[in-house]
């Protein structure tokens, strides 16, 4: 019997439910159908004019990866609440805060990262270019842990509750207000000639500062479930 | 440390040796001790004034009818359940202070047998070490799995097993752990009358190495060459 480390721990996490995840795959493949589906529908409803669709493209992307991330938000801790995994996981020798940042962490390579990887393809739909495609799959890498990150707070805070899939979208929803416009502003920027820098500066910096709070703050909300 | 009248602070050396030698003390010896618990379900008052302790090699079950805490009191052993009142201790410090380093040493199974239908049984037992701060290996997962009577179930998805075999994947837990402290609610549910024999064994196993149990349960359970004390809610 050998004691685990923190990183093996986190490690075991993410290696739990990326193994949960392959063996019941819908669950995965519905939030990207669904994100798919909503990008294609905007072409198809707003008409074909190229000049148009390159305008609105990233802000159409950002709204749907958005949409798409609170979709798998309440399963985020849901099943471990309902099979009891989670008791257990509140008495673990170690912080919750770790097991809390190893869900996160494999909730956004199950969500965000599949979301910025397919992105490029649907980005041919509103005929970007190829600079601004780059930047808009940049974005969504630094941006999507964040909507991870805030979603897991509103996710163990509704957890257990009737209707907390619909509640869970409204509390975090507004919170990510600013990865939109920023996420957003970047691909804008690189359309207008200016640089995209500023605005990927201040995702990555909203990352790394949700990277330090969230786990702690959705570890105590999940105690608060948990009573 | 010690305090003079005035307030202050002192060195003296025999109560600061006291302190190792019962701090030294303490840990060879683990106890649990509950001073004048009362816990609430809503605005309902389950129980109030509650004293017991738990020494070395004890087993006690808690009795009561349904609705009475009985869950209630063993989440609140655990530090799930905030206490309206009173104190539980865990080697003379109370449990909220041991955060937690009290939980490398107690192992808890509940109603529910957090275990995923997904996940083989081996898989599952390696994950709830994992969770618990450790890992086994997978001959030692095996072994566990087959005391539990799990034999050729090891690699099958829990999905296919019976309500009893899940508990059974459930209660291997207690055999891969070094817990000091278990602490079982209904650990009996489902379980076949082979499965409730080989649970009274395993729980005189874990008493005679100096460990302590407490349970609840609906059906008799009795370990040999021990006494079991009840604590009855009403």
């Amino acid at each position: 019997m050998n004691k685990l480390s923190l990183f093996g721990l986190l490690g075991l996490v993410v290696r739990r439910d990326l193994l949960l995840a392959m063996r019941r795959r819908t669950d995965v493949l519905t939030t990207l159908v669904f994100f798919v589906m909503v990008v294609s529908l905007f072409p198809l409803g707003v008409g074909p004019e190229p000049d148009m669709l390159r305008k609105m493209a990233s802000g159409v992307v950002w709204v749907a990866a958005l949409l798409a991330s609170m979709l798998s938000l309440p399963r985020m801790f849901s099943a471990d609440h309902a099979d009891g995994t989670l008791e257990q996981m509140m008495l673990a020798p170690q912080s919750l805060s770790v097991l809390v940042l190893g869900k996160i962490l494999a909730h956004w390579m199950l969500s965000g990262l599949p979301l910025a990887l397919i992105a490029p393809v649907l980005g041919l739909q509103f005929d970007m270019s190829v600079q601004a495609l780059w930047i808009l799959v940049l974005a969504l890498l630094l941006g999507t842990p964040v909507l991870s990150m805030i979603g897991a707070i509103g996710a163990a805070l509704t957890l257990g509750l009737r209707g907390g899939g619909v509640l869970v979208s409204l509390l975090v929803l507004p919170l990510c207000i600013p990865v939109l416009i920023f996420g957003a502003g970047a691909v804008e920027a690189v359309n207008g000639g200016m640089s995209a820098v500023s605005n990927l500066a201040l995702l990555g910096a909203f990352m790394l500062f949700a990277l330090v709070f969230t786990p702690f703050v959705a570890a105590q909300a999940l105690r608060i479930s948990m009573e | 440390m010690g305090c003079t009248a005035d307030g202050a602070i002192v060195y003296n050396p025999t109560l600061f040796c006291f302190r190792r030698a019962t701090r030294f003390f303490m840990q060879q010896a683990p106890f649990l001790e509950v001073k004048d618990l009362a816990c609430e379900r809503g605005d309902h008052r389950l129980f109030s004034g509650l004293n017991f302790a738990l020494a070395p090699g004890e087993l006690m079950q808690v009795q009561g009818p349904n609705g009475s805490g009985k869950t209630t009191l063993l989440r609140s052993l655990c530090g799930f359940v905030q206490p309206v009142q009173g104190t539980v201790h865990w080697n003379g410090q109370d449990i909220g202070e041991w955060d937690d380093d009290f939980h490398a040493e107690m192992c808890y199974l509940g109603h529910l047998n957090a275990i995923k239908d997904e996940l083989s049984a081996l898989e599952n037992l390696q994950m709830s070490a994992g969770l618990a701060g450790y890992t086994v290996s997978d001959q030692q997962a095996v072994a566990a799995l087959r005391r539990m009577g799990l034999q050729r179930r090891e690699h099958l998805p829990v999905r296919v097993l019976s309500q009893g075999q899940r508990r059974r994947v459930a209660l291997a837990r207690l055999l891969i752990g070094d817990a000091h402290l278990w602490i079982l609610d209904e650990p009996l549910t489902a379980l076949d009358v082979g499965a409730v024999g080989l649970m009274q064994e395993l729980i005189g196993e874990h008493l005679s190495k100096g460990g302590m149990t407490i349970f609840t349960t609906h059906q008799p359970l009795h370990v040999a060459g021990v006494e079991t004390r009840q604590l009855v809610l009403s």
